[in-house]
């Protein structure tokens, strides 16, 4: 039994029910309209990609519209419903049929005003399909407190799922939730599901539980610096990485360059843009010489670009959900994942990013996630309260010195590895992403053209002094050079003075011994035997 | 098996308007002798002759026998009653127990 109310698609689940038993279990079907006539139904459902007229020709389905006109009915006295009976018994047997349909019985009661007769004959129907052995769905307008109008919810009670159609904020979730189930334990949560051009999809995005497998493996993040920052090879696969900045830093940019690289080494990356539709990612990130282009023809890269106020959160991890599945990517991108606040409270958002994270992360898909943060917030808070969801946290922020905004990058966090914990100049080039080194100098840390002026400063100084330096020695050189001269004109002067003290000692000699001489001879000539008046005799032994 | 049983209709002339020389022809749908098409099909059979002598048919369809005819005429209930002519279609459901209703409802009666 499947109720909701108009519009949340029961006619739907019942015809899926039927066309996918047949097409793909080879149990046919039949379906009872009392709404729709079979070629309203046919063109409805060939949008979803049945064809029914294929499966009535390949006796897997029949189809039997019951139409219940007032206006053409008298009730005169006693009746029974024998002739729906047959008619059901005639398009079970025509096919064999398995599964059946009844979309929606409850409209019987409009047509015929005898309820007693018909609460009784329902119940004798579902009674009689039950010993068919045939698999009975039925649709039921929700009623007020009870889940159909008429209540026959009572006669069939073997499982009954209700469909909900929602809106908050004027953006509606489809949900689902089984009420019973006879002989089973079922989930009891409402899940949320989507009607998309492949049917309905259901997906019980709140039974993820935190027991994945991690993955030692490294993913390169495209920008060989920030690799080095990250312990020397990148992310760890399987994780989360979310990329905060306030506008313009670039997040897109690194998010696009993680995606190149991935594409490269032939990963199939899924690229879920909020903000930008795929063309114009495309066109702009060949401004920094990154041409996803290829990537996309080739089929490794796939984007899906919606607005977040499309459809409810819910639908949006749906949709990721399914897109998952259908691509299985490596990487996945959300870019921005603040943007889908807007379409919802902060903690949905929340919710919804950590089932999404636990979701990847149990399929050990790479996530990196960019958030944009206002300017005047704190930058270390993301606007969505995701951060200790994620396992590598980078953050790109401006910095506004000298009348320029350049933009730097650090690492926040990195769970499970030796990352930096610098801040680099992240520069976007034409040829992709360039980490530099900051200045770091007296005046703190400078970045851009303050940078380069400083740097261009500390050159202009170093070589000044390397100047004075030289001219110093220049200097000190010349003053060696004069004291060396000087010390050889004294060195000249000092021999010289030698050897003239050499000659004088010599003929002071010759002039004592000249002196003896004359004295011996004069004393010879005198014959005398005098003795030398001592001052001369005294003077004559020194100079000997 | 398709029982008919007709009385020939005789044509009951009005001159000026050919398109009201109307006969009858009525079908009861039943399913098996079960006690209320029986009683359907003698009230029937007794109003016919009171109220149209001689210018009706009834065509008796026996659903076990012509399961696929059920989908023909939009047969839910059983016993049902359809007037096939005079235009529009009428359908009457239940055992025709009660006179004054099938008289309304084959119109031959004004609604009160």
């Amino acid at each position: 039994m499947i109720c909701g109310s108009a519009g949340c698609g029961k006619t739907q689940l019942a015809m899926e029910f039927i066309t996918r038993g047949a097409r793909d279990f080879h149990e046919p079907g039949v379906f009872v309209s009392f709404e729709e006539t079979e070629d309203e139904l046919k063109s409805n459902v060939k949008s979803l990609g049945f064809d029914l007229d294929d499966l009535i020709r390949r006796g897997l389905l029949a189809i039997d519209y019951v139409a219940v006109e007032r206006s053409e009915i008298e009730e005169t006295g006693e009746y029974d419903l024998e002739g729906l009976f047959v008619r059901l018994q005639h398009a079970i047997d025509s096919v064999g049929a398995k599964r059946i349909a009844l979309d929606t019985i409850e409209s019987l009661f409009s047509g015929l005003s005898n309820t007693a007769i018909l609460r009784a004959e329902l119940r004798r129907l579902f009674r009689w399909l039950k010993t068919k052995g045939v698999t009975t769905v039925i649709t039921g307008e929700r009623g007020d407190g009870t889940l159909t109008r008429q209540g026959i919810e009572e006669y069939v009670s073997d499982c009954v799922v209700t469909l909900d159609h929602r809106v908050t904020d004027q953006l509606s979730t489809r949900r689902l939730r089984i009420v019973k189930y006879r002989g089973s334990t079922h989930g009891t949560n409402e899940y949320p599901f989507l009607i998309t051009d492949s049917g309905i999809s259901v997906l019980p995005v709140t039974s993820l539980s935190l027991n994945h497998s991690v993955s030692n493996d490294r993913v390169p993040s495209g920008v060989p610096r920030l690799d080095t920052m990250l312990g020397g090879r990148g992310f760890y696969r399987g994780t989360s990485i979310l990329l905060t900045g306030t506008a313009g830093t670039g997040k897109s940019s690194l998010a696009a360059t993680f995606v190149d690289a991935a594409c490269r080494r032939g990963e199939k990356c899924l690229y879920l843009a909020f903000e930008e539709s795929q063309d114009q990612i495309i066109r702009n990130m060949r401004s920094i010489g990154i041409d996803l282009q290829p990537h996309v023809r080739r089929g490794l890269l796939r984007f899906h670009a919606s607005r977040p106020t499309f459809y409810g959160l819910e639908m949006h991890l749906l949709t990721i959900h399914m897109l998952v599945q259908q691509h299985q990517p490596k990487i996945v991108i959300v870019d921005p994942v603040t943007d889908l606040a807007s379409g919802g409270s902060v903690s949905d958002v929340h919710s919804m990013a950590m089932r999404l994270v636990d979701y990847l992360k149990g399929k050990g898909i790479t996530t990196l996630m960019t958030t944009l943060t206002s300017g005047a917030g704190n930058l270390e808070q993301t606007e969505v309260n995701i951060s200790s969801l994620i396992d590598t946290w980078l953050l790109l922020r401006d910095m506004e010195v000298g009348g320029e905004r350049n933009r730097g990058l650090y690492i926040l966090k990195s769970r499970g590895m030796a990352h930096s914990n610098q801040i680099r100049e992240f520069r976007l080039t034409d040829r992709g992403i360039e980490l530099l080194d900051v200045y770091l100098g007296p005046e703190g840390v400078l970045t851009g053209s303050a940078r380069l002026s400083q740097e261009a400063k500390a050159h202009a100084d170093e070589s000044e002094r390397r100047e004075n330096a030289h001219r110093r020695q220049l200097e000190i050189e010349a003053e060696r050079k004069s004291l060396a001269a000087q010390i050889a004109a004294i060195e000249a002067k000092m021999s010289l003075q030698g050897e003239e003290l050499h000659e004088l000692a010599a003929r002071e000699a010759r002039h004592a011994q000249m002196l003896e001489m004359d004295r011996a001879a004069m004393a010879q000539s005198r014959r005398a035997d005098a003795v030398p008046t001592p001052g001369r005799s005294r003077a004559a032994a020194k100079k000997r | 098996m398709k029982k008919t049983s007709a009385s020939k209709p005789s044509k009951r002339s009005i001159a000026n308007d050919e398109e009201s020389a109307v006969e009858w022809d009525l079908r009861l749908y039943i399913a098996g002798r079960t006690p209320k098409c029986v009683a359907a099909f003698g009230n029937l059979q007794k109003l016919c002759r009171e109220h149209m002598a001689g210018q009706y048919r009834i065509e008796v369809i026996d659903l076990l026998e012509n399961t696929q005819l059920a989908k023909g005429d939009q047969i839910l209930a059983i016993p049902t009653l359809v007037r096939k002519l005079p235009e529009p279609i009428k359908k009457i459901i239940g055992d025709l127990s009660n006179t004054e209703r099938v008289l309304v409802g084959l119109d031959l009666r004004p609604r009160s």
